[in-house]
């Protein structure tokens, strides 16, 4: 059913509400299977963004977590507190402090990123790392201390020992990637502000709901989160189904490239 | 170990240990629970350092830097009382030392299944630890330690909790590699009879101190200590 049946019905302002779903999902299946360009141009900009944010924020995250669950040092207990925290940030108050340092008056200003696809990720992966370091730390932290005197007495190097720990913790990382891309992928706030919502240039799912939202276009925004949720749900699939894998196969695969692990 | 001293946290484990294991032995130290002897262990493993005191290794000092220790101790094996399996397959698990050396794949297959059938476990290669009982999983730690070709094997309570079965085919294992193999192995025990059944020598830990060291005969049987006789008799009971 299109938009010219929608209207026929007294358009999509005078919908009820389950009839917008409904008509929502009509209108998803049609934009999907229709390829329309914005559509496709918004989807490709959110997974680039949202996917960017996450394998950064994880790459980065990560070895910060394991760092801090491995190592013993002064004032753990504080910075385990502050990445606890940091993972709740709020997303409009990210945007907010990069607005702020990215404006042209701002000191970042010089790097022209204001209103630009860069300086979305780095909104996206401000929210993404902190999340990727505390599941981190949470999942390494829960290994058995045996474990890791086992790899020191196998002779593993501090390198090596780090990597077996990871490694044993690897279902706690994928989770971190998990959350960290559905934190980022669903973010809208962060990313209006330092975005500003450009058709073609800077306009994601999230953004193009709100705008659409605010437009009364309620079909359409409906249909642009069915995509959203679609979106978030194959990625969680494909990283849930990598997190059931790495319990078995996985791991041989890796490990039997020897090669790769001459440690 | 020259007179090797051990303190946590301020209560001293081990108190002037002098103890010369012999090449090519089997020496079972055995004592109550607390006496000290999984620390004695994990200083020879080098995992631990002695506050005071010397330890050499093959005629070696090893009070030298962290990554000359870890060459020495890839040197030794160790099996802990607790078999901690990486969670992944029986052959991931045996494998791990011989990667960390960065042998190549083909030998590691081999050394692993030869490390298998040594302990009884042909065939378990692609089994799952989670899936082990828990003998089997002691036997993949033993294997674990013996794919290395240790010249020192150290075994902390291997056999605590099993089975007769499996304690007597780890047993088995650890005479056949110390005879055949010619390892020296170092065994911490609180049974008794495993220690007189598996080893040349018995070293009698008690309170953190080395009360005793003989033969494993004239231990038992005419112990110089009256310690050792009051505990060889069940009379010291912790």
């Amino acid at each position: 059913m299109g938009k010219a049946e929608v209207e026929k019905k007294g358009g999509a302002n005078h919908l009820a509400g389950w009839e917008e779903v409904f008509y929502g999902l009509v209108k998803a299946v049609e934009l999907i299977f229709s390829g329309d360009p914005d559509v496709v141009q918004i989807t490709i900009l959110s997974l680039r963004v949202s996917g960017l944010a996450t394998l950064i924020g994880g790459a980065l995250g990560i070895p910060l977590g394991a760092l801090v669950a491995l190592r013993t040092f002064r004032g753990k207990t504080l910075v385990v507190s502050v990445i606890n925290t940091l993972m709740g940030l709020p997303p409009v108050l990210v945007g907010l402090v990069y607005y702020i340092l990215l404006s042209s008056t701002g000191p970042l200003g010089f790097l022209r990123l204001l209103y630009t696809p860069e300086a979305m990720i780095l909104a996206q992966l401000t929210m993404v790392l902190p999340i990727a370091a505390g599941v981190t730390i949470s999942s390494v932290s829960t290994i058995d201390p045996k474990l890791r005197e086992v790899a020191v007495s196998l002779g593993a190097n501090p390198l090596q020992e780090t990597a077996i720990l990871l490694w044993e913790a690897r279902v706690g990382l994928l989770t971190a990637l998990v959350v960290g891309f559905g934190a980022a992928i669903s973010e809208v706030g962060a990313i209006m502000i330092v975005g500003g919502n450009l058709l073609g240039y800077t306009r994601a799912l999230t953004t193009a709901i709100v705008l659409l939202t605010n437009q009364g276009e309620f079909v359409e925004a409906i249909a642009l989160g069915i995509i959203l949720l679609t979106l978030a749900f194959l990625v969680n699939a494909i990283l849930t189904l990598l997190q059931m894998r790495s319990r078995s196969s996985l791991f041989a695969q890796i490990y039997t490239r020897e090669p790769r692990l001459k440690w | 170990m020259v007179n090797v001293y051990k303190l946590f946290g301020g209560r001293q484990v081990l108190k002037n240990i002098c103890l010369d294991v012999r090449r090519g032995e089997i020496l079972s130290i055995i004592g109550p629970s607390g006496a000290g002897k999984t620390t004695l262990l994990k200083l020879m493993d080098l995992l631990l350092h002695p506050d005071r005191g010397k330890i050499f290794f093959d005629g070696v000092d090893t009070d030298v830097d962290e990554k000359r220790r870890r060459l020495l101790r890839r040197e030794m094996g160790m099996v802990f009382q607790h078999p901690a399996l990486f969670d992944t397959t029986v052959f991931n698990n045996v494998a791990l030392g011989l990667r960390i050396r960065g042998y190549p794949a083909e030998e590691i297959r081999k050394r692993v299944e030869g490390a298998l059938s040594y302990v009884g476990l042909r065939g378990f290669a692609k089994r799952k630890v989670l899936s082990l009982s828990a003998g089997e999983a002691q036997r993949v730690s033993l294997a674990r330690a013996l794919v290395l070709e240790p010249k020192l094997l150290l075994l902390d309570e291997p056999t605590a909790n099993l089975d007769p079965a499996n304690v007597l085919q780890i047993e088995e294992t650890v005479r056949r590699v110390n005879l055949e193999k010619g390892v020296t192995v170092v065994i911490a025990t609180h049974n008794l009879l495993q220690a007189k059944r598996l080893s040349h020598r018995v070293a009698f830990l008690w309170m953190g101190e080395l009360v005793e060291v003989g033969e494993t005969r004239e231990v038992f049987e005419n112990p110089r200590s009256e310690r050792t006789a009051l505990y060889l008799s069940g009379k010291v009971v912790y």
